[in-house]
């Protein structure tokens, strides 16, 4: 990030930067005190129920998650920029109408943390880029508007890999966010930030967003909730694109329940996304305590094999989980799968390539004076975008160019179609289906940084869902053999949210608690944290 | 051929000085087509709420979604879909589902650097364009897109390309546009003239614009190439740009097609480019290469969904369309009756007439005035000469009134001088004719008052009258003019012209 002089009063900014990042890696590479000086209250629906009943005021709610970040996120780097002073305003605003007898809504004195590709009115939004850098929008994403309405309260903006093209928060400029259980290894990406603010207790909640598991792999790293839902469900107006065919905005929580309240928060039709679907938010809270009894989980194996041992015995035990509830499971193959990831990286990098020439240098963000308007751009993006960035820019022109749009383009799209299809068909015998989120627990920070592909494959197992544009949760479900959590994740077909959330809710009942997850760690002391919140 | 033959031939004479522009080359075929920009007369743009309207303050209506502020998205406005679809309909084409497709170069006049425009399905294929002059030409396609932002480029030039700096208004980006692809069925700078006047009258009368080339409502390009007579296969096209008013379009086409067989004359090769239109310097000059030219990567914008213009729709769109001008100038010919319509071919005084009625809108008051009981011709005739001249004065003139005015003068009771006086002042300031005229002392002299004037003139004017006599036609005007200056406009000029034939005929007959 540039100058201190973009940051406005009351806010700050982190500066950009690898030193920092390099005097975290080799400084603390162990688990940050889980939860210590957490909020008594570590749910979205506690903080909402106090805060209206007036058990407890949102002021406090916000102090104690202020106070939390400051102490913590120095070594976990979670956010781009902490809204201290606007969530504090935020925080008096709602109680006053509380005092008044309102009900601001669902997520009433919530804290909650944006992924730093949601437009903040006002406040900077970066993606993570030098080449936005300092640039504040002139107004709100739809999903932020209606989080404020909902009450929520907005602590932050997370770190991400720009331009959310990554999956271990590594790529951002302003340095990799790590993970909070482990500070050797990556939280994931590319809402690592977001993953990992809830993770670490810094708000409850968070919003992220997932082209290819980009809400789903960092909250399975994490050991949290992350959901990405039916696309057309979420409205995209003011979330910045990376692949527009494949953005969704999700929720990423410590618990099914809250996942499924902030999701009926941002879901239902928004007239400024002409691709959202013309449709009403559907009920998924009531639907938590349906069980699972006989539903039918297609535990589909071209995706269990792709993962590691450990990986694959949680999702096993995941299926086990839901056959003892009454479930009708059942191995099913789906051999499209494997074609998901060498469409994705033609048809999203193809997307990003237009979607991101806008930032040229001419109107807002970074500007690298050049003799000619051409010879601006070209020192501009040279200067503004990272490695990883520029990488899927030049595949996606390529892609595009005029000779090979037929061989790669056309033909990923038709993939698409067939991917599509062959999850239809699955669901004709199926009404979800079971696998990893991740291949692998967390990896080390720095392991794929050098290879790509290594990169692109950990998103394996969640890139078939944004292809098919069909809904996905990831649940914590136990660890991996290095005692990282594991997610498993719940498929469903399009528009399904109301049996996912449905079965979602039974796999997270059933996990064992390992006690590796620092939700499952917050929940069990969260009765002896009052004092230190109410003090 | 070799490449390096191409270029070096190519680049020798490009701007070799082509012959006389606007005569036709014997021996060589022009095949022009047209691309012409129509902006959309909608209330607000394409794909936002901001006002859609010429010369607001710069950068003042303008919005996140048309400046592609990161995080905007479109939403299409139906309305613009509508006037594309009269469009359509006018042009006679096949209205079907369409996609937008996203066309990515890079200008600083681009807020998104790509451009929404339609590609391989656009809104409208196949259509006709018939000519005033009985050709038609052929409509390929009339799609939707966006329109950019306008850039002056500040410095001698006045180009990008040496510009000093640039300023860029994004008022006109995301202004609806329908461009209008003809096929390539024009032949020569006339016909091209002739098919843009047509296509604006025709967008016009279909609602969709106001067609004001002056302030770029209207927008054409030109691509041209050149072929010997009789051969079939195409040769090397240029496109031309910057043609900023029907009479540059002509000229600029013209300049082209010279150009073009000149260089082939001498043994060049004429090269794929682009080439601007210098109005100052009345010719086309190179702008940018096939080398140069951009790969544009369309591929579907995922942003937007598909358009499906169901019967319904199309229906309420083009509901309250009026006949285009075509059909309406052949209503005004079947209205002169038959003989006159024989007289009204292309190029014929009458059949300019016809057009020009048409072209201001006057087509109905003429058409009503002559179910009235009006003469036709004359009618056509004062409302293509004194109303055409006072088109501001037409909200006060009745029909009713009009066909009064007309029914006088056919009868003989007014001049033709009185009579433009009278709709002259019916023009300015409303009224009765009959009252104007009594109010002027108008009246046609009695045809005995007449015969003593005239013969009065032709008394004083031996000279001249023999010249009369011998057979000087022309100078039968010098006596109108005298007979009019004695009555002071009172007598009818028809009248007075069979009185002098008839005094020339009987002196003919019994010379002295």
């Amino acid at each position: 990030m540039t100058g201190s002089g973009d940051t406005s009063e009351g806010t700050s900014a982190r500066p950009a930067g690898g030193p920092e990042v390099d005097r975290a890696r080799t400084q603390a590479t162990s688990a940050i005190p889980p939860f210590y000086s957490a909020p008594r209250l570590s749910t979205a629906q506690e903080i909402s129920a106090a805060v209206i009943s007036g058990e407890i005021s949102a002021r406090q709610v916000a102090e104690a998650h202020l106070e939390r970040i400051a102490e913590v996120d120095g070594d976990v780097h979670a956010f781009n920029e902490v809204t201290a002073r606007e969530a504090l305003d935020a925080a008096d605003e709602l109680d006053r109408r509380v005092a008044l007898g309102e009900n601001p809504g669902p997520l009433t004195g919530v804290p909650i943390a944006l992924k730093d590709n949601l437009c903040t009115r006002k406040i900077a939004t970066t993606c993570s880029s030098r080449i936005l850098a300092g640039w504040r929008p002139p107004y709100d994403a739809t999903v932020v508007r209606r989080v404020r309405e909902a009450g929520a309260v907005i602590i932050g903006k997370t770190n991400m890999d720009e331009f959310a093209m990554g999956s271990s928060t590594e790529s951002s400029a302003f340095g990799a966010t790590l993970n909070p259980l482990d500070r050797s290894r990556v939280p994931g990406g590319s809402s690592g930030g977001s993953a990992a603010a809830v993770a670490a207790g810094f708000a409850p909640v968070a919003l992220g967003s997932d082209t290819g598991g980009s809400v789903r792999q960092p909250a399975a790293m994490c050991g949290v909730v992350g959901v990405k839902p039916t696309y057309g469900m979420v409205s995209r107006f003011g979330l910045i694109a990376f692949a527009s065919s494949f953005d969704q905005v999700g929720p990423i929580a410590r618990s099914v329940k809250d996942a499924a309240i902030l999701y009926e928060v941002i879901a239902g039709h928004d007239e400024a996304d002409s691709t959202s679907l013309d449709r009403i938010a559907p009920s998924v809270v009531s639907r938590l305590d349906d069980g699972s009894d006989k539903i039918r989980v297609g535990v589909v194996s071209e995706l269990v094999s792709a993962a590691s041992p450990d990986v694959a015995s949680r999702v096993h035990e995941a299926a086990e989980v839901l056959a003892s509830a009454g479930s009708m499971v059942d191995e099913i193959s789906i051999p499209m799968c494997v074609y998901s990831l060498s469409a994705y990286y033609l048809l999203a990098p193809a997307e990003a390539s237009s979607n991101l020439s806008r930032y040229d240098g001419v109107r807002y963000g970074l500007r690298v004076d050049a003799p000619s308007v051409e010879l601006m751009n070209i020192a501009t993006r040279s200067e503004g975008f990272g490695a990883e960035v520029k990488r899927r820019i030049m595949l996606g022109t390529y892609a595009l160019s005029a000779g090979y749009y037929e061989a790669y383009y056309a033909r990923a799209q038709r993939v698409r179609t067939l991917i599509l299809q062959a999850f239809e068909a699955a669901y004709e015998h199926f009404d979800v289906l079971l696998a990893p989120t991740s291949p692998t627990t967390a990896f080390a920070i720095g392991s794929k940084v050098d290879d790509p592909l290594a990169m692109y494959m950990s998103d394996a197992c969640t890139i078939p869902s944004n292809l098919a544009g069909h809904p996905a949760a990831s649940v914590p479900f136990g660890t991996g053999d290095d005692g990282l959590p594991v997610g498993v994740q719940v498929l469903a077909p399009a528009l399904a949210e109301p049996l996912m959330f449905q079965v979602a809710a039974v796999v997270e009942h059933g996990a064992p608690h390992s006690g590796a997850t620092v939700s499952s760690q917050g929940t069990e002391q969260a009765s002896g944290m009052k004092s230190q919140v109410l003090r | 051929m070799s490449v390096g033959q191409t270029s070096s031939k190519a680049s020798k004479s490009q701007d070799a000085s082509p012959r006389q522009p606007g005569v036709p080359v014997s021996g060589w075929e022009a095949v022009i087509g047209l691309e012409v920009h129509c902006e959309l007369l909608t209330e607000t743009k394409l794909f936002c709420g901001c006002r859609n309207r010429f010369g607001d303050e710069p950068n003042t209506s303008v919005c996140p979604v048309c400046l592609g502020l990161p995080g905007s998205l479109p939403v299409l406005n139906s309305r613009a879909v509508e006037l594309a679809m009269r469009i359509g309909t006018a042009l006679q084409c096949e209205i079907r589902p369409s996609v937008f497709h996203r066309k990515n170069y890079f200008y600083p006049d681009m807020p998104k650097d790509y451009q929404i425009s339609q590609y391989d399905e656009p809104i409208n294929v196949n259509g006709r364009l018939d000519l005033p002059d009985g050709t038609s030409v052929g409509i390929t396609r009339a799609h939707l897109e966006e329109d950019t932002g306008k850039t002056t480029h500040v410095g001698e030039s006045g180009r990008i390309s040496g510009a000093e700096y640039s300023l860029v208004d994004y008022n006109r980006a995301g202004v609806p546009l329908v461009e209008i692809v003809s096929e390539p069925d024009i032949r020569s700078g006339q016909q091209a003239r002739m098919y843009v006047s047509e296509l604006r009258a025709v967008l016009v009368a279909s609602g969709a614009t106001d067609g004001r080339m002056e302030e770029g409502s209207l927008r054409v390009d030109a691509n041209v190439s050149v072929r010997r007579s009789g051969v079939q296969d195409l040769g090397t096209r240029c496109e031309v740009k910057n043609l900023n008013s029907l009479r540059s379009l002509a000229k600029a086409v013209d300049f082209e097609i010279a150009r073009q067989v000149a260089l082939i004359e001498s043994g060049g090769v004429v090269a794929q480019e682009t080439r601007h239109w210098n109005e100052s310097a009345s010719k086309t000059m190179p702008l940018r290469s096939k080398e140069e030219a951009f790969d544009y990567r369309y591929f579907p914008e995922p942003d937007l969904v598909p358009i499906i213009p169901g019967d319904q729709w199309q229906a309420e769109a083009i509901a309250g369309m009026g006949p285009m001008p075509a059909r309406r100038r052949e209503r005004l010919v079947d209205a002169l009756g038959e003989e006159a319509a024989g007289a009204a071919g292309f190029g014929s005084g009458l059949h300019d007439q016809v057009v020009t009625v048409v072209e201001l809108g006057l087509d109905a008051l003429v058409l009503d005035a002559v179910q009235l009981g009006a003469d036709p011709r004359l009618t056509l005739s004062r409302a293509a000469n004194e109303v055409a001249a006072n088109l501001e004065g037409v909200a006060r003139l009745s029909v009713d009134s009009f066909e009064r005015l007309i029914s006088l003068e056919a009868k003989g009771k007014l001049s033709a001088t009185q009579a433009k006086a009278v709709l002259s002042e019916m023009l300015a300031k409303g009224g009765d004719p009959t009252d104007i005229a009594k109010a002027r002392g108008f009246e046609v002299l009695a045809s005995s008052e007449l015969a003593g004037v005239v013969a009065g003139v032709v008394n004083s004017r031996p000279k001249e009258w023999s010249r009369f006599v011998d057979g000087d036609e022309k100078i039968v005007q010098f006596f109108v003019g005298q007979v009019m200056k004695e009555t002071r406009g009172k007598a009818d000029g028809k009248a007075v012209l069979a009185e002098l034939n008839r005094l020339r005929d009987s002196s003919k007959a019994s010379p002295d």
